[in-house]
This record gives C-alpha cells, structure tokens and sequence, in this order.
C-alpha cells in the first residue's frame, strides 16, 4: 500500500537528520506524536508540532517521558500510528512504557537522537552510547527492532521503515539517530506519495466473540490487532496473559508468551536485519561501523587502502537484531575486525561474541562529544592487518 | 449457566464473569466501586461499545480486567497518559480511568495534576483506602497523620494530600467524593463525571479491611461502613481546601465542583480553526473521520 499524500511533502529540500525524520514520520503515516522536549532531538518533536496539525494528527507535548511514552502507546491502541522522540535521560525514562509495548505487542516508533552521556552528560554533543540501552533498556526478555540511520536522507527513509517495521511485527522500533546526523543539513528527496510503500495496520475481520487479541492467525508471526469501540471488549495487561489476553501467572503461560515475543524477532533475523556490505572479497580487515561513523570511517579506509591494506566494510542498518549470521561467516574469511563507536565498547561485543576467537575484534573507541579522528580508526586498521 | 433454573446477575453483562471470582478482600470497597460504576454506566445511557476503561497498578488497578469492556491495564502510575494517548487517537471514545490513590497520586501524580490542568476529557474515578493493599499496606500519600503502615511502624508523621482539592485547583471540571457506603449518591456523581466533557474526577473513599484497617484495629468492614455512616458529612458545594482527611475524623463528602470549561480537544480545535481557517479540519470531527477514511481509501485503491 502507498503512502496518504496528505502527509507526503514531496521534492527535494536541503534538511537536517532532525526535520528529515518527522517528514519521514508523516509519510509513514505517524499522526500522533507525544513528547517532552530535550536536546538533541527537539527540532523532530517541533516540525510535528507545526505539520501534524494540517494532517489531522495530534501533537502532545507531555509532561514528561514516561507519560510520553504511556500516551505513544495508549494511541497505538486507539488506531493511531504513534511515535516519540527523545535523547539522553528521556530514553531511560522511556524504558518502562517501551516494554509495556514489548509486551502488549503496540505498534509503534521510538526515535533517540543519541548524546553523550551518562546522565546529563553532553546534552548538544555527540554520542552513540544508548545501543545497548534500546536492546537491553527495559526489564525483562524481549526483542526490539533498532534502526542506525547515517545521513538526514536516511533519516527520512528509515522512519518510514521504523513504522512498517512496527506494523509488521507489533514491536517498539527505534531509530537511534546521533547529534551529528539529526543536526547535519544534506539533500532529503521526498518521493512522490505513491513510490512510497507503507504497511497497513492489520485489524482482525473476525467478529467480536470469535476474536482473541493474542491468538495469532495460521500464516501469520503476530495476532492482528482490533478497532476499538466497536464491541470487541477486548482487555490488554502488562501482566504475563493468554491468548484472551487475560493474566496467568504460571510459568507455563511465561514461557509461552515470553518465547513467542522474542522468536517472533529472532526468527525472523534474516528477514529484518540489513547491512550495507562492501568490499568484503578478500579483504583482511573488516570495518563494522554505524551511524554517523560509518561515514567517519571512509577516509581511514581509504587511507588504509592506500597503504595496501585489504579493507572490508560492514555497515550495521539495522543495529538489533544484530545480523550475527553474517558476521560469523566473515569472521572466518579474515584477519580482524574493527570497530569504531562513539562509546566506551557496546556493539564491538556483538562483534566479537560472533567472531567466537575466529579472527581479532578491536574496537576504536570514543566516550562521546565528537566524531572520531579518522585517524585512530587507521592505526587500528594498520594493527589489525598485521 | 442454565437460563431457566439461574438468573443472570444484572451486572453480569458488563462484567468478565470468565475472570471471577476476582482477587480482592472481602470487605474491600473496589468491589462496590465497581458495581456502582456498573450500575451508573448502564444509567448514563452511553453507547456501551464507545466506554473503554484504563487501570494501572495496584489493587484497583486490577478494575480493568474484570470490566466488559475495551480495557487495559497498563504500568504503575501512567494509567493517565496512556488513557491521553488513546482518548486523542480514538476522540469517539469515554475514556474512563480507574485506579487506586498510589497509583494516581503518588507515583502518577504529576500526569494526575496536568491532565487536570490540561482538561483532558478523562473520567477519573479514584479509590482511596488511605494505602498500597496489594503490595501489603504501605504509607501512601493519602494516608492521615497518625495512621499506621508496614513502612509507618510508629505512624505516619507526613501530610497527605486532600485529593479533591489537588483535583479541583489543578484544573479539573468536576469533583466529588464519596465512600463506599453512599452507593446512590456515588452512583449519581459517577453519572455525572461520565456525562462530562472534561476532567472530571470522583474520589470513592473505600475499607481495606485486610491492611489498612487491621493494622489500625479499625474493626471489621461492617465497623468501617457504620464509621462512614456517623461521620461521612454530605456537604455539597465546600471549600475543598477544607475537606482534606484527617485520621479517623469527619470525611466531608458530595460534589464539590461542576463547571463548564473546554476541553483540551476544544481548546486545539479552537485554536488551530483561528489560524489556519477553513484549512484546518476540526480534530475528531466528522469531517475529520471523513478524511481519514478517504485517504486510507485512496491508498488502498492505488495498491490493489
């Protein structure tokens, strides 16, 4: 299905990462949006104040994150495409209503434009140190989706897979933007409406009484979701439940939904995960970045080539599920791993733990405020290579 | 069930009767909250499919789950905001949010004071029994001076709040307190709230016979209703600031506040219609749900 024109700005404009993705939002078919502003991701929160209203969505601006976050997924329920956007401090305080959206399987979008942290941290700086938190944020088992865009194009055109990604999986996507790429001003082409491809909300056709909001359909990895207001009575909980979606509290019942909520992820890896793959014939090195430093990281390889060293490229799209097939396989055809984040060692243990001892993994690290010295990823390289 | 030896329960429609026998007390006033609610929605003569009904955490929190009707229980304390999110995506619906002071005060109490500020059209309906039940009776921030919990060994020495005066300066446009003994007259504000566009909040002051009351020597649940019945005060129309609740003193009771305020939804649909003119399609208008179902029309035409 095409995307509604009504919220498709169709051309090509000179955007940042920030404005790139609320444009991607609406051509995706988000038409509420509930946030609480901070630094850096405020401008993606402002655009949707000013555009959703001529598109007959609704902008909040809440009174915090957690109710932001409750409201992002109370919409979901209501019919509504919901997204938030936040940074820093605002993720961690999304984490409890992220997993009450793991859990009742609501659709819907969470956008972190990551800074550097702990804490309050560097509120206008770079960072990409929330990986792990938008894997792991939440308590309890569950699967998420996490998108990595590199440029503000990207920005628009993975917003609108975040939310065909939520569709198709009742999960919470994230797209885990950095500072660099929400503020940094590049070409954005907006496609004209019917070139862009949106996944439909899948509501139930079965009657009310035939209807179970957790009972998945024969053919399909999720149940389908129902139109409220018009008799269902349906009931969702946090609380560990059955297909009626009625609590249970037995471990049976745990190990049922539990399971199913991860496979329904893990299952599916090769069919959600991407990567950007380049040069991997012969290569001895192999760069696996993301984000902002994967556009970091072209002039240490093309410098390490200079230098006659085979470089390969990875490049993460989707940073969960992490593509681990793939990077097991390369690890047998290589030398080493590099792996330049904007943090202290978060995916680089995703890499290693798949490179199981099969070739060297050596992270490039930065605890965050600016982009890597290209440099410092080349020596790594060079060591690498020996 | 067989029809022709067994009468349905009246209110066996509107009730998860799969789902019961349910978790509370006996004694404890959710049970009547929750038949009262029953009984007003019945009354109101809304369109029941149209009711949806949000709990959070907590003994009252369970209301949710066993209510016939679209319903959900969500995380503790954000009962409010997530009943926000789904009242604005579905502007169709009576969005009725019921859950226990601990839930709605304490650690929902800042989304408590800015949807009544806001004028969310949420209906409110509060039980207070002055404690955290399921978590085995915990100071609360509506528990008297004096009162003990498992967390107040000695007493509590902190104020409570007076939660129909927090309700009525933070905004709100419809007011009442009632205990679990004046079912009709609970049943009438619980109509009322119902019928109201706006923030409207009900406080039903309930026992819980189990913690709270025992850890007191209160006395038995009929202790506690003949309690209510000598010192419940009917006094509509009060300064609010002067009903707060004071450990095993007079509750002031009746509705304290009803007035006409726009909505939230108003308030944007007022707003934008000034800016934009005839640009602007009023939010959850029928020519709003018009263009909606045009444009997901559209889409599907141009995929098929």
């Amino acid at each position: 299905m095409h995307a509604d024109p009504k919220g498709v700005l169709t051309g090509s404009y000179f955007f940042d990462g920030d404005f790139a993705c609320a444009e991607g939002a609406l051509a995706g078919e988000c038409r509420f949006l509930a946030g609480y502003p901070i630094t850096p991701s405020t401008e993606v929160a402002e655009r949707m104040a000013q555009r959703l209203p001529l598109v007959g969505g609704i902008f909040i601006q809440m009174e915090d994150e957690l109710g932001s976050m409750a409201a992002v997924v109370g919409a979901g329920w209501g019919g509504a495409k919901s997204m938030t956007v936040t940074s820093g401090p605002g993720f961690s305080l999304m984490q409890e209503n992220l997993g009450l959206a793991a859990m009742t399987e609501t659709p819907c979008v969470l956008v972190n434009v990551q800074r550097g942290g702990p804490s309050t941290g560097l509120p206008t700086m770079v960072g990409q140190s929330d990986l792990m938190q938008a894997r792991w944020g939440s308590h309890g088992d569950y699967e998420v989706i996490a998108l990595a865009p590199a440029s503000p194009q990207e920005c628009f055109d993975f917003t609108i897979k975040a939310f065909n990604l939520a569709e198709r999986y009742r999960v919470p996507v994230m797209v885990m933007m950095d500072e660099v790429v929400g503020h940094m001003t590049e070409k954005v082409v907006i496609p004209p409406a019917e070139e862009i491809e949106v996944v439909p909300r899948r509501f139930t056709e079965e009657p009310p009484g035939a209807y179970l909001p957790y009972r998945i359909p024969e053919g399909r990895c999720v149940p389908d979701l129902v139109r409220l207001g018009e008799g269902y009575n349906i009931h969702t909980t946090g609380l560990t439940h059955d297909e009626r979606g009625y609590p249970v509290m037995t471990a049976a019942c745990q190990e049922g939904l539990v399971t199913r909520l991860v496979d329904k992820i893990r299952k599916n890896v090769d069919d959600i995960a991407l990567l950007d793959q380049r040069d991997l014939d012969g290569a001895d090195v192999v760069v696996v970045s993301y984000g902002i430093t994967f556009r970091v990281a072209q002039l240490a390889i093309e410098e390490a080539a200079k230098k006659g060293i085979k470089v390969g490229q990875v490049r993460l799209i989707t940073i969960w599920p992490f593509p681990e097939k793939r990077i097991r396989e390369i690890a047998k055809t290589i030398k080493g791993f590099v792996v330049p984040e904007i943090n202290l060692g978060q995916m680089v243990l995703e890499v290693e733990r798949c490179a199981a001892g099969q070739c060297s993994t050596t992270l490039v690290p930065h605890p965050g405020g600016s982009v890597h010295d290209p440099m410092d990823i080349l020596d790594k390289i060079v060591e690498a290579a020996r | 069930m067989t029809a022709s030896t067994e009468k349905e329960h009246p209110r066996a429609k509107l009730l998860r009767m799969d789902r019961i026998p349910h978790i509370w007390c006996p004694t404890c006033g959710i049970g009547t909250a929750v038949n009262v609610f029953i009984q007003a929605l019945i009354e109101s003569g809304l369109n029941l499919k149209k009711v949806a009904v949000v709990s959070g955490i907590g003994c009252t929190g369970r209301v949710a789950g066993y209510v016939n009707l679209d319903s959900f229980h969500t995380t503790h304390g954000r009962a409010i905001p997530f009943a926000t999110g789904l009242k604005l995506a579905h502007p169709d619906l009576t969005v009725v949010v019921f859950s226990g002071d601990g839930d709605l005060v304490a650690i929902g109490g800042n989304h408590f004071i800015h949807a009544a500020r806001r004028n969310m059209d949420l209906k409110v309906f509060c039980v207070n029994n002055f404690n955290y039940g399921m978590t085995g009776g915990q100071v609360a921030p509506t528990t008297p001076v004096g009162a003990k919990t498992t967390t107040t060994p000695f007493g509590n020495f902190e104020h409570p709040f007076n939660l129909v005066h927090l309700a009525v300066s933070s905004g709100a446009v419809y007011v009442a307190r009632w205990t679990a003994l004046h079912v009709r007259r609970l049943k009438w504000s619980m109509k009322e709230a119902l019928l109201k566009p706006g923030f409207s909040f009900v406080e039903i002051v309930a026992p819980c016979s189990t913690v709270y009351a025992r850890r007191n020597r209160l006395g038995t649940g009929l202790d506690l209703m003949k309690f209510y019945r000598e010192h419940a005060k009917v006094q509509h129309g009060m300064d609010p600031r002067a009903a707060e609740i004071q450990f095993q003193k007079d509750i002031h009771v009746g509705k304290f506040l009803d007035i006409e305020k726009p909505t939230w939804l108003d308030g944007i649909n007022e707003g934008f219609s000034s800016v934009f003119g005839k640009k602007y399609v009023p939010y959850g208008s029928k020519a709003w749900l018009e263009m909606r179902s045009a444009s997901a029309a559209s889409a599907v035409k141009a995929s098929s």
